[in-house]
């Protein structure tokens, strides 16, 4: 087997040294019936050529997103990702390293945390970064636990305009707990999260721009929320919209994340995505995940370590903060890499040519018979109610080779009021013909 | 489009870093934002024209202040600080528990087929049926190399996974009005993360301890069960590198105690394919496929732990999962019956399953068989190897996948488990796990993995035997002054966590470009 080094007369010496008849002499601990008691029935090993055929095979049965139009975005988004980027990320010395227990022989991946949490304070307006989350929805959920820890309060209010799986995976982490408000679906953007703040709530979760695209009034959810001694919990799914956007610290919240996905990597079918959390610096001892930070060696080089570990599992065990073992090092290196390559000014300008395209899909769309545009603001993704179905609609859509985006009813199946919403999503990717192709679509389907 | 080529200042850090050029081949590199700056960038854009924006008002009115990089600024940039790093492709990396393997680059390849990689996660089903095959192909290798009824493949990490399941089995017992079991039994020799996964969830941990060799005790178990006991929580096998002998036993007492089987299965690579944890009587058990099957640790993730569940919990996987249906496969992504709701948004680590299958495809089972016996095969030999000069914790036996020492040889000496392990960095290699088990002292915990040539391993033997004789010799010095050939020396721990400085901030002397 091409990736095992040993010959069958070395692992007879070895064997020798270690005084052991054979292999299953060194399994004597496992149960007699439980060793080698099996005939698996898996295939055989097979040359790489063979392997690749076979993944290719499944590949092909699924249409890619440079395959025909493409507008699906809700929580993913697809952008175009330079080449020195995979290049880089896949360079030994990142790929294959890990978590940087040994600084000394890690400080590449130390300086790249430090220059991402750098990164992602600077985006977000926040006093500090962690390293790094499994993804948005989870740090969404881990805030939520957080926001509780420095309150100690227990409620909570997850704004209509959540996306619902961020929702779900809350719901879930907080499965026993009554004091979960789940604000109901809110497509046209009405902004009723701030009658739900009392004396007991711990946090309010506003998206913005939300799940429907529509842009929220951060400021104004700030003030009601500190009004009562809440805190604000800012969740973005769509993290190029900070480009044109107000950074969410500079208009009060109090916890940001983010899913980092649209910078640097690719949409991977949901993963691995990238999880970004931001704080002020007095919660820090209460944010979960790992942190790194600047000091100085033996003879005073500057040099980075993962620090306050005390608040990590490995140290606190049952008192930790969370039970998170890890960081998506890999995707913030990627995140990292093209925002490095973007800077302020490249940034800035995805962020304005997204929102152009989607205005160009906005103004388009509401030129079709049967469809209405939902959003008066957006960034680079809006909603809009068709004279159908939506979920029968978008599936007859892909049929002619153009992916139209989200049936809302496929993330929330049991609102009747959702049937006929489609959230679509524009980037730089998209062109005039693609929007040309889904007008041209729609207008003979709903015809 | 027109380049602004104006020169920049290498600023100065935040702790008086002046940038030199370093070693030949080990650069002192500065800061992305001493190096870049906010005109600069390496991507081309045009500047959209926009007559009409939707912002409602909410434009960006705060700077960016975000540095940027030219193309060749960035590659140079990047491959300078990778120098920095250890990796498994430039030398031994022994981590125990970590289970640093080769990582296949055909894996890489096929993550990257567009079919896989440019597929998101909530167009029509109908159009993504290969990423669904190809998950219950993988589900079909997890569950056929563990014997058991159901995988839940959407966990993101080891830790995420743990929490799926200890998730399920409280999910199993409320619904089968059993929720008065708040204990979770944790042997001593645990993660971390097993205990911090419990409490995490409201349950109460109550240690076990371990036996003089380093294993679980049935009648310890026994001991420590009663009514309220929900799950122990055990890892197997356990963190000391041994293969627990009672575990049918301790399966059995937890059961008849109505309780589950929560197996911690980050040292799977031991056994897949020689023994199947569902014969032992688990009820869950998370797989970091990032151990196991390959896919690339990237400097601390991203992971994958889909969870294999026994047929009493595989009514309480979460959604999606991947189900035959009338006309072809199907996505079930909403709750029935007694599912436990969403863990993460959409499908998961997808571009893990793909690099986990490819592993999988490429060894067959007989390969993997082949790759856990090589790497309990590495793990032995190490111990035979070094054991006359190391002390053994835990009797004369054979370990599993990975070689347990403790401190006592050092005893004396003046030097540290630590001192040891930085002196290990200037031979060239990356120190083992140390101080983890917790449940003997000074842990030096060895994991070679199957991807180790005998010649390196030789070569490894020697210097750990010529370094334990250099202590003993009362070489203090080369211990607690390591390591001297590293790219940084010690680094000064307590500094960092007194006074965190965890983003760089703009040194006065150092304006920002003129907007």
């Amino acid at each position: 087997m091409r990736y095992l080094p040993h010959s069958e007369a070395e692992r007879a010496e070895m064997l020798g040294v270690i005084g052991a008849a054979n292999v299953d002499a060194l399994f004597s601990a496992v149960p007699a019936k439980a060793l080698k008691s099996f005939d698996l029935g898996l295939p055989a090993h097979s040359p790489e050529f063979l392997v690749e055929a076979h993944m290719k095979a499944l590949a092909a049965k699924n249409h890619a997103g440079s395959d025909g139009p493409f507008f699906v975005g809700a929580g993913a988004y697809r952008h175009h990702v330079p080449a020195t980027v995979d290049h880089l990320i896949q360079r030994s010395e990142w790929l294959t390293a890990y978590t940087p227990y040994q600084p000394e022989i890690s400080q590449g991946t130390l300086q790249m945390l430090f220059e991402f949490q750098t990164q992602v304070a600077k985006l977000t307006g926040m006093d500090v970064a962690n390293a790094s989350l499994y993804d948005g929805s989870t740090g969404t959920a881990e805030a939520v636990l957080m926001a509780r820890r420095l309150t100690r309060r227990n409620k909570v209010v997850l704004s209509g305009g959540l996306h619902p799986h961020y929702r779900d995976v809350v719901r879930a982490y907080l499965k026993d707990d009554a004091d979960l408000d789940c604000l109901s679906a809110s497509p046209e953007g009405q902004g009723d999260i701030l009658d739900h703040i009392d004396e007991n709530t711990a946090a309010i979760v506003v998206q913005t721009p939300d799940f429907y695209g529509h842009l929220r009034n951060i400021k104004a959810a700030a003030d009601a929320a500190h009004a009562k001694g809440a805190l604000l919990i800012v969740v973005i799914t769509e993290v190029v919209s900070l480009g044109l956007l107000e950074a969410p610290g500079a208009l009060g919240a109090d916890i940001v994340v983010a899913e980092g996905q649209s910078i640097g990597n690719a949409l991977n079918f949901g993963g691995p995505y990238l999880g970004l959390m931001a704080t002020r610096k007095e919660f820090i001892r209460q944010m979960p995940g790992r942190l790194c930070g600047e000091t100085v060696d033996a003879e005073g080089q500057r040099g980075f370590v993962l620090t306050l570990s005390t608040r990590e599992q490995h140290i606190r065990r049952e008192k930790a903060t969370s039970n998170i073992c890890t960081n998506s090092g890999l995707c913030a290196l990627a995140f990292s890499i093209h925002m490095a390559l973007l800077g302020e000014a490249g940034f800035t300008r995805l962020a304005r040519l997204n929102h152009a395209r989607a205005c160009e899909l906005a103004d388009a769309l509401a030129g079709v018979e049967g469809v209405e545009v939902l959003n008066k603001t957006f960034f680079n993704e809006l909603t809009i109610r068709t004279a159908q179905p939506a979920a029968d609609l978008v599936e007859r859509l892909a049929k002619r080779g153009i992916l139209a985006g989200v049936p809302v009813s496929r993330l929330e199946p049991s609102n009747p009021e959702v049937t006929n919403l489609i959230v679509l999503a524009a980037t730089e990717l998209t062109t005039d013909t693609d929007i040309a192709a889904l007008c041209s679509a729609l207008s003979e389907e709903l015809a | 489009m027109s380049m602004n080529n104006q020169g920049r200042p290498t600023g100065v850090g935040t702790s008086g870093f002046a940038s030199t050029s370093g070693s030949a081949l080990l650069p002192n590199e500065p800061l992305l934002f001493e190096i870049g700056d906010t005109e600069h960038s390496g991507v081309d854009l045009p500047d959209a024209i926009i007559t009409n924006d939707r912002l409602g008002g909410f434009e960006r009115k705060s700077p960016l202040d975000l540095a940027g990089l030219t193309e060749p600024e960035a590659m140079r940039h990047y491959v300078r600080l990778s120098r920095l790093n250890h990796s498994i492709d430039s030398g031994m990396y022994p981590l125990g528990s970590c289970t640093m393997k080769h990582n296949p680059r055909l894996n890489e390849k096929m993550a990257r087929l567009p079919g896989f990689s440019d597929i998101h996660p909530l167009q029509p089903v109908s159009t993504v049926q290969g990423a669904l095959e190809l998950m219950n192909e993988l589900s079909h290798w997890l569950m056929t190399l563990t014997n058991t009824a159901a995988v839940a493949l959407t966990p993101k990490a080891g830790a995420h996974g743990e929490l799926l399941g200890m998730m399920a089995i409280k999910a199993a017992q409320d619904a089968a009005g059993q929720s008065h079991r708040t204990v979770v039994l944790v042997p001593e020799s645990a993660h971390g993360t097993n205990p911090a996964t419990a409490a995490f969830l409201g349950y109460t941990v109550k240690p076990i301890p371990a036996r003089a060799d380093g294993t679980v005790d049935v009648q310890a178990v026994k001991d420590a069960l009663s009514p309220e006991v929900a799950a122990i929580m055990l890892t197997n096998p356990n963190t000391c590198g041994l293969f627990e002998p009672q575990v049918i036993e301790i399966a059995k007492a937890i059961h008849d105690a109505g309780a589950f089987f929560y197996c911690d299965g980050a040292n799977f690579n031991a056994i897949m394919g020689v023994v199947r944890p569902g014969d032992l009587g688990i009820d869950a058990m998370h797989i970091n496929l990032h151990k196991t099957f390959s896919t690339p640790h990237g400097g601390g993730g991203p992971g994958a732990g889909p969870v294999v569940l026994s047929e009493a919990l595989a009514p309480f996987a979460p959604v999606p999962f991947v189900r035959k249906g009338s006309d072809g496969l199907e996505l079930v992504e909403h709750e029935e019956g007694t599912a436990l709701g969403r863990i993460t948004a959409f499908q998961g680590q997808m571009g893990m399953y793909v690099r986990a299958l490819t592993y999988m495809l490429s060894h067959g089972g007989d390969g993997l068989a082949q790759a856990a016996q090589d790497a309990v095969l590495n793990a032995n030999y190490i111990k035979a190897r070094l054991a006359h000069a190391f002390s053994v914790p835990f009797g004369d036996y054979p370990t599993m996948h990975e070689a347990l020492f403790d401190d006592t040889f050092l005893a004396g000496t003046g030097v540290t488990t630590l001192d040891f392990a930085k002196a290990l960095i200037d031979e060239g290699f990356h120190p083992m796990t140390m101080y983890f088990p917790l449940v003997v002292h000074g842990a030096m915990l060895i994991e070679p993995t199957e991807s180790e040539s005998k010649q390196t391993l030789d070569r490894f033997c020697e210097v750990m035997e010529e370094l334990a004789a250099d202590a003993k010799a009362g070489n203090k010095e080369r211990f607690t002054s390591a390591p001297l050939k590293a790219p940084r020396r010690r680094l000064d721990e307590t500094r960092a966590a007194r006074s965190p400085i965890l983003k760089w901030e703009r040194p006065a002397d150092l304006p920002q470009a003129a907007e």
